[in-house]
C-alpha cells in the first residue's frame, strides 16, 4: 500500500473492511434509522403485549357494532361482523409480524445455509444447489400457495414456512456470491495452512465477515414476507378465526359502502410497518458502511523546520502550488488535515519527483491538482496556478476543459483505468475527438502514432484490443499514449511503475524520460522509490505528514540530505547494504 | 547444507483448462529446489513466473500434477486432512498483503491463539503463547484487543509473523512479505524475519521480485523465469554478478538510488539489451 493512508482508509470500505463495533451507535445517529427502531420496537412491543391491552374481544361481535362508526367503546368502530376494529389490529400485529419473522427465518436459514456451503465447496455442490434454486425460483409463490391452501386448508404457519423456501433462493444467491468474494481473501489461506477445519473456516472467517449484508436482506426480506401474507389473506386464504392486517383488510373492503374508513386500518398497519422495515434496511445499509477511519498513527512528535535549498522563482514556474491545505472530513464530522501547506513548483521540461511514505500526502497533492480528490477531501486553502492561472478555484467544469489539454494524469493500477468494456482504440481515440476536435480517421491515425512512440511494436493489434487481452505493463504504455494525446504541457504521475515488473518498470521510465525530452514535457511524478527518483527526476520534493520536509536538486538530495527523515529514508534503503552472508561474517569477527 | 528439509524434485503443477480450445499453460514445469533446516531460500522472479505457485504449492494450496515434495524425508505432495493438520505446526506461511491476510473482523489475539486452538493447546497455555508471540514481534501493549484494521501496513505484517510462529513451524514460506510496505518498514521487518531465524533456527522459502530484499535475507538464490528455475547457487554470487541472461537482465533493470550510477547502470543496460537483441538475430 504505496498511497496515502487516506486512500488505503477509502478502499477499506469494502465489505471486508466493514466494522461492527459502532454500528448500533451510527444507526441510532441516523434520524431514520432511529425513527423506524422506534416505530418498529412499539409495533412489536403492540403485537406481544395485545392480549393484555386489549379491552374488547377481538372474536366476540356485538350486533349493534356492524360496520359502526367510531365511538362507543369502538374507538376505531366495528367491523362488518360487529367485532371491534381497534382490538383485532392490535391482535391482528401477532399473526403478521410473526408469519413475516417466520417466512424470512426459514428462508435466511435454508437460503444462507446451502449458500454458504455452495459459495465455499463449489464444484458439483454449487452445481446443484444452483440448479435448485433457479427451480424454486421460477416457481408463482402465490400460485405454490393458494394450490397448498386447497390440499391442507388454512394453516398460517405452514404456509409462512412454504413461503420461507420460495424466498429461500435470495438469500442463497446474495450468500454465495458474498462467500465466494470473501473466500479469495489470503485469511482463509492462512486458516487452510493451519489446518482449522472447514465448518470453522465457514463460520470464524467467512460467515462474520459476510453477516452485515445478510442481515439487511433479512429485514427487506421480513417486509416482503408481510406483503405476500397480507396478499395471502385479502385473497381469502388465512384462518377466518385469527385476525391478521390482511384478513381485516379483505373484510373492510367487502363492506366498504357500507363503512368507508375501516380498511384504512390496516392499511397503515401494513404501510407503517413495511415503510419501517425498508428504512432500517437501508439505514442499517448506510452505518454498515460509514466505516470509521482508523486513528492516524503519525504525529508530529518530532517536527525538525523544513530545508529549502533555493528561494521560489516563481517567474519561470509551469506549475505552481502555494501553501496548499487539503482536508477530510471524518466520521464524527471534524476535519482531518492531510496535506497542511505545501508549496512547490514543476518548470517546464521539468520532472519534479514527490517523495515520502504512505500517509505523507503526496498522492493527495497530485489527485488535488487534478481536482479528483475522493469523496469527503476537499482543498482547504492555497493556490494552484498553471501557467498563471489559478486551477483552485476553478469549476469543475472549467477543471474539465484543463484536465487532458494541460494536465494529463498517469495512474497507480493501469488495469482499473481501463474501461473492461471498451476496446483500447475507441477509449484512446475518444479523448483526441473531444479535446481535438479530429475527425474519427484521424484520431486513428493520431492513436496509432501514439502507441508506436510508446514502443508498442504491433499497434494496430493493441488498438483493437480489450484491456484484459494485454499485459499490465502494455497497459500502463496505452495510458501514458492517452496522456500525451492532447498534448499536454504537465504530466502527473502517481507511482506509475509500483505495480509493474522491474523489467517492465525500466522500459515505463526509458518513455517518460524519452517523452519529456521530445515534448518539453513537465513531470510531476509520486513515488516511494528512490531508485525510480534517482533514474528519471531532476529535482525533489520529500514531504512526511502532510508537509514538505526538504526539497533540492535530485543530485544533492542524494549526495547530503539534510533533513532527519531524508536521511532516515535513505538509510532504510537495502542498496549498498551488506548481503545477509557478509553480515553474518562481520559477527562472527566481532 | 546437505541435509535439506524440503525437498521439491520435478515439481509441476498445471491450472485448470481457461474457455474453450485453450491449451491448459503449466505454471511450473519440473521444479527441482531444495531448503535446509534454518536456511533462507530467496526466490526471485517476475509476476507469472510462478514463483507464487510453486510457494501455494509446498502448503497444499494448489493441486500438484506432477513431481514431489518432501519434508524430512516424507512424501507430503498430495496429504489427506489429518495428515495437514499434524504439518500445520511445521510449515506456515506469510503472505504480501497484510490487508488481506488477517481477519477484519477478528481481535488480533483470536487470530493468533487460532492455530493454537486448532492444535490442540489449552486455553490458558495459548493465551500465554499468544502474549509471547505479541512480544516476541515488539507489537505495542494491549494490541490484543484492538481489530486488525487500527494497525498500520507494517504492524499488521508483525501480526502475520505472530501467527506463522505460533506453532514453532520449521519452515515458512514468505510469499513477497514486505513488498506492501513503506520503505522504513520494510528493513525493520526483514530484520526482525533474520532475527527470529536466528533464535529459533526456523527456515524461509523467501519469494520475491525485488533483488535487493532477497540478497538482504537470503543465503541461496533461485531465480524463476516461466515456470523454471534459471539460475540457482549462493546469494552474494546471484545477486550481485549473475551468469543467466534473464537475471542480469533483471539486476539492470532495477533503478540505483543515486543518479550518476544509475545513468551508468542505464547505459549498461541498453548496451545488454542491444547486444542481446542482436544475437538473437544472429542466431
Amino acid at each position: 500500500m504505496t498511497e496515502s493512508t487516506v486512500l488505503e482508509n477509502a478502499s477499506q470500505t469494502s465489505l471486508a473492511g466493514v466494522a461492527r463495533r459502532g454500528v448500533i451507535r451510527r444507526l441510532l445517529r441516523d434520524p431514520l434509522g432511529i425513527a423506524s427502531t422506534l416505530l418498529l420496537a412499539l409495533i412489536a412491543l403492540i403485537a406481544i403485549f395485545a392480549p393484555l391491552i386489549v379491552w374488547n374481544d377481538p372474536g366476540v361481535s356485538q350486533l349493534d357494532k356492524v360496520n359502526a362508526s367510531p365511538g362507543g367503546g369502538f374507538l376505531l368502530g366495528g367491523d362488518s361482523a360487529g367485532r371491534d376494529i381497534l382490538s383485532r389490529l392490535l391482535v391482528g400485529a401477532r399473526l403478521t409480524l410473526l408469519g413475516g419473522l417466520v417466512a424470512a427465518g426459514v428462508a435466511a436459514v435454508v437460503g444462507v445455509g446451502f449458500g454458504l456451503a455452495a459459495g465455499y465447496r463449489g464444484k458439483w455442490f454449487d452445481l446443484v444447489s444452483g440448479w435448485v434454486s433457479d427451480l424454486v425460483m421460477v416457481l408463482p409463490s402465490i400460485i405454490v400457495l393458494v394450490a397448498m391452501f386447497t390440499v391442507t386448508g388454512p394453516n398460517a404457519v405452514l404456509a409462512m414456512f412454504v413461503l420461507g423456501i420460495m424466498l429461500a433462493p435470495s438469500f442463497f444467491r446474495l450468500t454465495r456470491s458474498l462467500v465466494i468474494q470473501v473466500k479469495r481473501n489470503l485469511y482463509v489461506d492462512a486458516a487452510k495452512v493451519s489446518a482449522i477445519s472447514d465448518l470453522r473456516i465457514v463460520g470464524r472467517h467467512i460467515f462474520t465477515v459476510i453477516r452485515g449484508p445478510l442481515v439487511i436482506h433479512f429485514v427487506l426480506i421480513t417486509s416482503v414476507a408481510i406483503i405476500i401474507q397480507s396478499g395471502l389473506d385479502f385473497i381469502g386464504l388465512g384462518d377466518p378465526n385469527v385476525p391478521t392486517w390482511g384478513s381485516m383488510l379483505q373484510d373492510a373492503f367487502r363492506s366498504l359502502y357500507l363503512s368507508s374508513t375501516a380498511y384504512i386500518w390496516p392499511g397503515l398497519a401494513i404501510a407503517l410497518t413495511v415503510a419501517s422495515l425498508l428504512l432500517l434496511g437501508n439505514a442499517l445499509r448506510d452505518a454498515l458502511e460509514d466505516v470509521e477511519r482508523a486513528p492516524r498513527a503519525a504525529r508530529k512528535a518530532n517536527w525538525v523546520a523544513p530545508v529549502r535549498s533555493t528561494a521560489p522563482t516563481a517567474s519561470d514556474a509551469l506549475l505552481c502550488v502555494e501553501d496548499l491545505v487539503i482536508s477530510y472530513r471524518n466520521a464524527d464530522g471534524g476535519l482531518n488535515r492531510v496535506v497542511d501547506g505545501v508549496s512547490f513548483e514543476v518548470r517546464a521540461g521539468e520532472v519534479l519527483g514527490l517523495v515520502g511514505e504512505s500517509g505523507s500526502g503526496k498522492t493527495q497533492t497530485a489527485l488535488a491538482i487534478l481536482r479528483l480528490l475522493p469523496t469527503g477531501g476537499h482543498v482547504a486553502g492555497g493556490r494552484i496556478v498553471l501557467d498563471g492561472e489559478d486551477l483552485a478555484h476553478r469549476s469543475q467544469r472549467e477543471m474539465t476543459s484543463v484536465r487532458g489539454r494541460r494536465i494529463a494524469y498517469v495512474p497507480q493500477e493501469p488495469m482499473s483505468n481501463l474501461d473492461p468494456t471498451a476496446k483500447i482504440g475507441s477509449q484512446l481515440t475518444e479523448p483526441i475527438r473531444v479535446k481535438l476536435g479530429l475527425p474519427r480517421r484521424e484520431a486513428k491515425e493520431r492513436a496509432l502514432e501514439l502507441l508506436e512512440q510508446v514502443n508498442i511494436t504491433n499497434p494496430q493489434r493493441v488498438f483493437d484490443s480489450y484491456p484484459h487481452e494485454i499485459s499490465g505493463g502494455m497497459a500502463q504504455r496505452v495510458l501514458i499514449a492517452g496522456a500525451v494525446s492532447c498534448d499536454p504541457d504537465i504530466i502527473i504521475a502517481d507511482e506509475p511503475t509500483t505495480a509493474l515488473d522491474v523489467t517492465v518498470q525500466a522500459e515505463i521510465l526509458d518513455i517518460l524520460r524519452r517523452l519529456r525530452t521530445e515534448r518539453n514535457l513537465a513531470v510531476l511524478l509520486v513515488t516511494h522509490n528512490f531508485g525510480v527518483v534517482a533514474d528519471l527526476c531532476d529535482r525533489v520534493v520529500v514531504m512526511q505528514t502532510g508537509q514538505i520536509v526538504e526539497e533540492g536538486v535530485v543530485g544533492r538530495i542524494f549526495a547530503e540530505p539534510r533533513h532527519p527523515y531524508t536521511r532516515a529514508l535513505m538509510s532504510a534503503m537495502l542498496t549498498g547494504r551488506p548481503s545477509r552472508r557478509e553480515r553474518s561474517l562481520q559477527e562472527a569477527v566481532q | 547444507m546437505n541435509e535439506e528439509l524440503l525437498e521439491i524434485t520435478d515439481l509441476e503443477v498445471t491450472y485448470g483448462k481457461r474457455g474453450f480450445g485453450a491449451e491448459p499453460a503449466p505454471a511450473l514445469k519440473g521444479v527441482s529446489l531444495g531448503i535446509g533446516a534454518g536456511e533462507t531460500m530467496g526466490l526471485v522472479g517476475e509476476s507469472g513466473s510462478g514463483k507464487t505457485t510453486l510457494g501455494r504449492a509446498v502448503l497444499g494450496l494448489v493441486p500438484v500434477t506432477g513431481g514431489s515434495i518432501r519434508y524430512l524425508g516424507q512424501d507430503i505432495t498430495q496429504v489427506d486432512r489429518r495428515r495437514r493438520r499434524a504439518l500445520a505446526a511445521q510449515l506456515q506461511v506469510i503472505f504480501q498483503d497484510p490487508y488481506s491476510s488477517l481477519n477484519p473482523s477478528m481481535l488480533v489475539e483470536d487470530i493468533l491463539s487460532e492455530p493454537l486452538r486448532a492444535a490442540g493447546v489449552p486455553g490458558r497455555d495459548a493465551r500465554k503463547r499468544v502474549n509471547a508471540l505479541m512480544e516476541r514481534v515488539d507489537l505495542p501493549a494491549g494490541a490484543g484487543r484492538r481489530l486488525p484494521r487500527e494497525f498500520s501496513g507494517g504492524q499488521r505484517q508483525r501480526i502475520a509473523i505472530a501467527r506463522a510462529l505460533a506453532l514453532e513451524p520449521a519452515l515458512i514460506v514468505c510469499d513477497e512479505p514486505v513488498s506492501a510496505l513503506d520503505m522504513s518498514t520494510q528493513i525493520r521487518i526483514l530484520d526482525l524475519l533474520v532475527d527470529i531465524q536466528q533464535s529459533t533456527n526456523v527456515a524461509y522459502l523467501f519469494i520475491s521480485h525485488d533483488l535487493e530484499v532477497v540478497r538482504y535475507v537470503s543465503h541461496r538464490v533461485a531465480v524463476m523465469f516461466r515456470g523454471e528455475i534459471v539460475e540457482r547457487g549462493d546469494a552474494e554470487q546471484v545477486t550481485a554478478d549473475p551468469s543467466h541472461p534473464y537475471t542480469r537482465r533483471l539486476l539492470m533493470a532495477a533503478p540505483v538510488p543515486d543518479p550518476a550510477v544509475q545513468a551508468v547502470r542505464r547505459e549498461e543496460r541498453a548496451r545488454f539489451l542491444a547486444g542481446e537483441s542482436s544475437a538473437v538475430a544472429a542466431s
